[in-house]
């Protein structure tokens, strides 16, 4: 993993995964760790993402390193019409470590081959966000004590949202059972089904909430009002694909509530004060994920 | 191949012909090989007469021997094409072209998002299904499919 970049999820193997969840419950434990007083990291946003942005700039400050960079593109070069290969050139020479996010896919992948130090890619566009799908896995895995053979529902926007791809192709090494909850305009791609029967990964598709007492994790996402063609048809389903407290009664006592946040309405206030609800603990996990992930590239672990 | 067909084009010395090209595809094969940017003496013909498919169209080049990586390029708009290399006016070699694993430049990622499409950087294809022919962008990790496919 040391001088590594992290453009996608599957760069990392099962066992680096399990390194860098080992590594987050240390600096869970440990948060003050001043190990990189010396260097220097970019993080470089021409999208603007403040949760992620903060979330990163925390576990940098945390590790006792000095952050450069900018907030969105319109405070950069970019907008004199500077090239990413260039940016990326230039900033490579400054920094020990690039965080990015750009809006464009593949940016990220392009960036680690263009850039001296490695990439951690905070998402390029709808393709990949691989230190989310890692917090998911941490969250997961700290609350379940176990990332092995657990069933996950996976509910709302299947199609576009790439947090639950990402975290389908994670979670296969572990022997899940999926139950996949979406409306038909949304559900599930054919490219991720064909995967899970390759691998022979058990999995379900409903259009409805039910089933839920057999889950042990419930993974909400939005479903937004422009990822349908025709917004009548949102107007039928947004409301099947909300959860509310009293949903859970007869759902595992292990069952827990994540989301990437933010939430619309997905998830009712009411689910907020359940113990099952983990949104909010899996957005402060997120902190303890990235001070591993950036540990583990500098090779300070 | 008859003789009275073969007449339809004129017969070269040293070279290669490529034959069985799709008559709609006349013009990507052309384009994949860089037919356009050589000063080699090249004779086409199109829209003749084959029991296979249809209309085809077929290309002569004097003077060329291309390379494996080269040829297969053509696989990916026209994949029954079949070679033969010529010296002294005869047939001394019949080729099949294959699909590649991996694509590099010449087609374009579908997707418009993608940073291929947005800065000047070289497509890099993996080859996912050479029979219904997907190719996983190296950068953004779309399919590109056979329908979608636009060469650059
Ligand atoms: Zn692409």
């Amino acid at each position: 993993m040391k001088n590594k970049s992290l453009v996608s999820i599957s760069d990392y193997t099962r066992d680096e995964i399990l390194r860098i969840l080992e590594l987050a419950a240390f600096y869970e434990a440990n948060p003050k760790q001043p190990e990189l007083r010396e260097k220097v990291i970019a993080s470089l946003f021409f999208e603007p993402s403040t949760r992620t942005r903060l979330s990163f700039e925390t576990a940098i400050n945390r590790l006792g390193a000095r952050v450069i960079g900018f907030t969105d593109s319109s405070s950069s070069s970019t907008t004199k019409g500077e090239t990413l290969k260039d940016t990326i050139k230039m900033v490579s020479n400054y920094a020990d470590l690039i965080v990015m996010r750009h809006p464009l896919e593949g940016s990220a992948r392009y960036a680690s081959e263009q850039s001296r130090v490695p990439i951690i890619n905070a998402g390029d566009g709808a393709n990949q966000h691989p230190t989310q799908t890692l917090l998911d896995l941490y969250s997961i895995q700290k609350t379940q004590g176990t990332l092995e053979n657990l069933t996950v529902f996976m509910v709302g926007d299947l199609k576009y949202g790439r947090t639950v791809h990402s975290l389908l192709m994670a979670l296969s090494h572990f022997n899940p059972v999926f139950y996949f909850v979406a409306p038909k305009e949304l559900e599930m791609p054919c490219e991720y089904k064909a995967f899970l029967r390759e691998r022979g990964i058990e999995f379900y598709e409903q259009k409805e909430m039910n089933n839920l007492e057999q889950a042990d994790i419930l993974y909400m996402t939005r479903v937004q009002k422009e990822r349908f063609s025709d917004p009548m048809e949102y107007e039928r389903v947004k409301n099947a694909y909300v959860l509310r407290n009293a949903m859970l009664d007869k759902t595992k006592e292990n069952l827990k509530v994540l989301h990437p946040l933010p939430r619309v309405n997905e998830i009712h206030t009411d689910v907020d004060s359940s113990e099952k609800a983990y949104y909010f603990q899996q957005a402060e996990n997120g902190v303890y994920t990235r001070m591993a992930i950036i540990s583990a590239i500098m090779g300070l672990k | 191949m008859s003789k009275q067909k073969q007449l339809q084009v004129s017969a070269i010395e040293n070279g290669t012909v490529i034959d069985h090209i799709p008559a709609e595809s006349l013009f990507d094969v052309i384009n994949i090989l860089g037919l356009d940017q050589i000063t080699n003496l090249i004779t086409f013909g199109t829209n003749l007469d084959s029991d296979k498919l249809g209309k085809k169209a077929i290309i002569k080049v004097e003077g060329k021997f291309f390379e494996d990586n080269e040829i297969n390029k053509i696989s990916l708009v026209a994949p029954h094409v079949k070679l033969n290399i010529i010296r002294d006016y005869e047939v001394v070699e019949k080729r099949d072209v294959e699909i590649p694993d991996e694509v590099v430049g010449i087609v374009k990622c579908f997707n418009p998002k993608c940073i291929t499409n947005n800065e000047v950087i070289k497509t890099h294809f993996k080859v996912m299904d050479k029979t219904d022919l997907a190719l996983k962008c190296h950068y953004c990790e779309k399919n590109t499919t056979r329908d979608e496919l636009k060469m650059m």
